[in-house]
């Protein structure tokens, strides 16, 4: 199977196992285009890729928009900033507006979960999902699995723990989603308030200890914490929550012994990862960084060009 | 002539009345916009009968001739938002779900916290469809800050009062307001959810909210605004209707403050009936967002099991239409609210009575003599000399319900492209036929 089922990239909840293996492998070969000194295929030339971010985002936009650039593709930027959203136009009228100058792809980041389902009924491109709101980030799960499958070999069988605010984090959701159909073994841990209701549901091993979470674990992807989950009184302090949650060297010692440290960024140094831990030999942060590219190529590649077609 | 006799007669169906306790075959006479009587048709009269002209007769063989049916729960959206729905347009979404009285709620622009304001939706009603009840604000502008005159409006004709889509947060205001109705003994209709609890809040609490990274409202929120209001209730000796009841936390509540005597009555939507919140996830369809939140399958039924066993009284669609451009957008910046006026009636037959949790006779005593008792509305009944409102059903018509066919302004209903069974054929109100298949 050299094809994705879908012709979009919503989620990670329901994506075929099939479908993830074939990114990963096809991320293999982008990731050696990037450690080129020319690092430029003209795989997407003639194509026109869209990034629409609602949102602010630094590194999620930079690390597609160079995904696309390296893949030959024409891109432009859209943002809150810069658009009509703010003379109210409707988020239909906008991308309409927008497909009408002929784009083929968009890569879309919003804070209301559901938009890029929700666009995929406005406009016939293809539409990657780059975070919408706290439901799904899955490029930022594939290129997490495309880092531990690179450092493993494998994904089966490995205990990775997702630490922070699962409530809100659609990281840890579509590494959940993802982690899961790849056979490994994930645990979620962070304070009780920021669990959502009924997160048993997951189907994952749920902890509120962090020493209980770690102990025997392969990987532990740390989410950044924000402060104004705090301000709205779901945890008390962050003083409080880095004694209870924060990632040290002490704690490391929990883990299985050829153990990887990972974190989706920006991090807060002190807070839910100290600066040793972070900076470590088992921290593999920017290599997530550069991964990411290969992924986002790999996914941008594989959708690219595919119509909505008789199944 | 016997055309002198009766202005309009209904022969062969089978009629439903639960406020008489009637259940068979039978004749439905009309005279001067009143029933005359419900009889078995005579060899005589059945001659007299045959001469009536086609205007004067209706032959509802096969078919189910029930009182009007009454919607105690419905925005009507006029004064102030007329581009979703006119008091007209509403009235006959109303009369196309064989509904012949509903009640309407205040929260229009200007709202219904004053005399002028229940005049002209009184004014705006007449040659309607339907009759409309107006419903008061129980505070002005539905602010939970001072009491309207609630005075004023009764006098005027309102049959309750209720800042329905809010909830007077301040338990010294629900006591006040409770107090201050229980003068005129009409029912405070409760919106019971704890603004506090579902700040933010656009589905409900659960699972589904967790997977799909929605703000969800939690069930606890009802419960806890239900037992304030119950407490209230039971101390000052008024009368408590709570709205849309949608989870087992608020079914129990009522069902125990029931038992003990308190004067509470409750409604429940068929949304909160049918759906569970898994529908969310499946498109994000913004029709599905409503307040309270469609919830999970337990509490949807603990609802059921309330309305089948009579802790919930009467069944209330809370008719919220909203504009589709103000519904086609990001699922969690929709305004909440489903149309259900012309769906209902549908819906309760194909999801409450094919699946055997209420006979016709229950359902119908739910949308017709249960409601009428609560807010003491007229009519409810064929008993001779009550106003002809009369709904004739298609009990078995299997129908699609399509957006194209709503006579209701807005469209937004979750409903859409459903195969229902039951049908309204015809309503007729004070002996005027207001709606035909």
């Amino acid at each position: 199977m050299s094809r994705l089922h879908s012709r979009h990239l919503l989620g990670l909840e329901n994506v075929p196992r099939d479908d993830i293996e074939l990114i990963l492998k096809t991320t293999d070969s982008f990731r050696e285009v990037i450690d080129r000194t020319i690092k430029k295929v003209p795989t997407l030339r003639g194509i026109t890729v869209l990034n629409l971010f609602y949102e602010p985002s630094t590194r999620t936009r930079i690390s597609f928009e160079l995904a696309e650039k390296r893949l030959s593709a024409d891109t432009i930027n859209f943002t809150t900033t810069t658009s009509s959203v703010k003379k109210g136009e409707s988020l239909r009228d906008t991308v309409q507006n927008i497909e009408a100058m002929k784009i083929d792809m968009v890569v879309v980041r919003h804070n209301s979960p559901g938009v890029p389902l929700y666009l995929t009924t406005c406009m016939d491109a293809n539409i990657v999902n780059a975070g919408d709101g706290s439901h799904e980030h899955p490029t930022q799960a594939l290129l997490d699995m495309y880092t531990i499958w690179k450092k493993y070999g494998k994904i089966d069988g490995l205990r990775v723990v997702l630490v922070g605010d699962v409530k809100h984090s659609r990281v840890i959701r579509s590494n959940v989603w993802g982690l899961k159909t790849m056979g490994a073994s994930v645990a979620l841990c962070g304070p009780s308030t920021l669990l959502p209701y009924e997160v048993e549901k997951f189907g994952c091993d749920i902890y509120t200890n962090i020493d209980e979470a770690l102990e025997g674990a392969d990987v532990v992807n740390v989410m950044r914490i924000q402060l104004e989950r705090q301000q709205s009184g779901l945890f008390p302090s962050q003083r409080e929550y880095t004694n209870l949650f924060g990632i040290n060297k002490e704690r490391l010692k929990l883990l299985n012994r050829n153990f990887t440290i990972m974190h989706p960024g920006p991090i807060n140094r002190g807070v839910e990862i100290t600066s040793e831990v972070a900076d470590s030999g088992h921290s593999v942060i920017l290599e997530q960084v550069t991964n990411g590219q290969a992924v986002r190529m790999a996914v941008l590649y594989l959708l690219s060009g595919r119509k909505e077609e008789a199944r | 002539m016997a055309s002198k006799k009766y202005d309009l007669v209904i022969k062969g169906g089978r009629v439903i009345d639960p406020a008489l306790g009637f259940g068979k075959d039978a004749g439905v006479f009309i005279k001067d916009g009143l029933i005359k009587k419900i009889a078995a048709v005579s060899a005589a009269e059945s001659k007299e009968i045959a001469a009536l002209g086609e205007k004067q007769l209706i032959d509802a063989s096969g078919m189910l001739v029930v009182p009007g049916l009454i919607d105690i729960h419905v925005h009507l959206r006029e004064p102030g938002r007329e581009d979703a729905e006119t008091i007209e347009s509403g009235c006959r979404a109303a009369a196309a779900g064989g509904f012949t009285s509903v009640c309407c709620m205040p929260n229009t622009t200007p709202c219904i916290d004053n005399q002028e304001t229940v005049k002209f939706v009184q004014d705006r009603a007449k040659d309607c469809n339907a009759h409309v009840f107006v419903v008061g604000a129980v505070t002005k502008n539905l602010e939970g800050r001072e009491l309207s005159e609630i005075g004023d409006l009764v006098k005027m004709g309102a049959v309750a009062v209720s800042d329905d889509g809010k909830y007077p947060q301040n338990p010294e205001i629900m006591r006040r307001g409770l107090e201050y109705a229980k003068m005129f003994d009409i029912s405070v209709m409760q919106h019971a959810e704890d603004q506090l609890l579902s700040a933010g809040a656009v589905m409900n609490e659960s699972y589904q909210s967790a997977r799909l990274g929605l703000k969800g409202a939690p069930p606890v929120a009802e419960e806890i605004a239900v037992l304030r209001d119950i407490a209230l209730c039971r101390f000052t000796g008024s009368r408590l209707h709570i709205q849309h009841v949608s989870t087992r936390g608020a079914v129990e509540a009522i069902r125990k403050a029931k038992a003990e005597g308190v004067n509470v009555t409750a409604e429940a939507t068929p949304h909160h009936l049918i759906l569970t919140d898994e529908e969310i996830g499946k498109a994000f369809n913004t029709n599905l967002r409503v307040n309270p939140p469609i919830r999970g399958a337990d509490d949807r039924d603990a609802v059921i099991e309330g309305l089948v066993d009579g802790t919930i009284d009467c069944i209330a669609s809370d008719h919220a239409p909203h504009p589709e451009e103000e519904k086609d957008c990001e699922f969690d910046r929709a305004p909440a609210g489903m149309i259900g006026l012309e769906t209902t009636l549908g819906l309760v037959k194909t999801y409450l009575i094919d699946k055997g949790y209420l006979s016709w006779a229950d359902a119908i005593r739910k949308m017709t003599a249960n409601p009428a008792r609560i807010l003491k509305l007229p009519g409810g009944t064929l008993e001779a000399g009550s106003p002809a409102d009369i709904a004739i059903i298609d009990p078995e018509k299997r129908w699609t319900v399509k957006a194209e066919k709503f006579r209701s302004k807005s469209k937004n209903s979750p409903f859409i492209g459903w195969k229902l069974t039951g049908r309204v054929r015809t309503t007729i109100l004070g002996g005027r036929i207001v709606f035909e298949q």
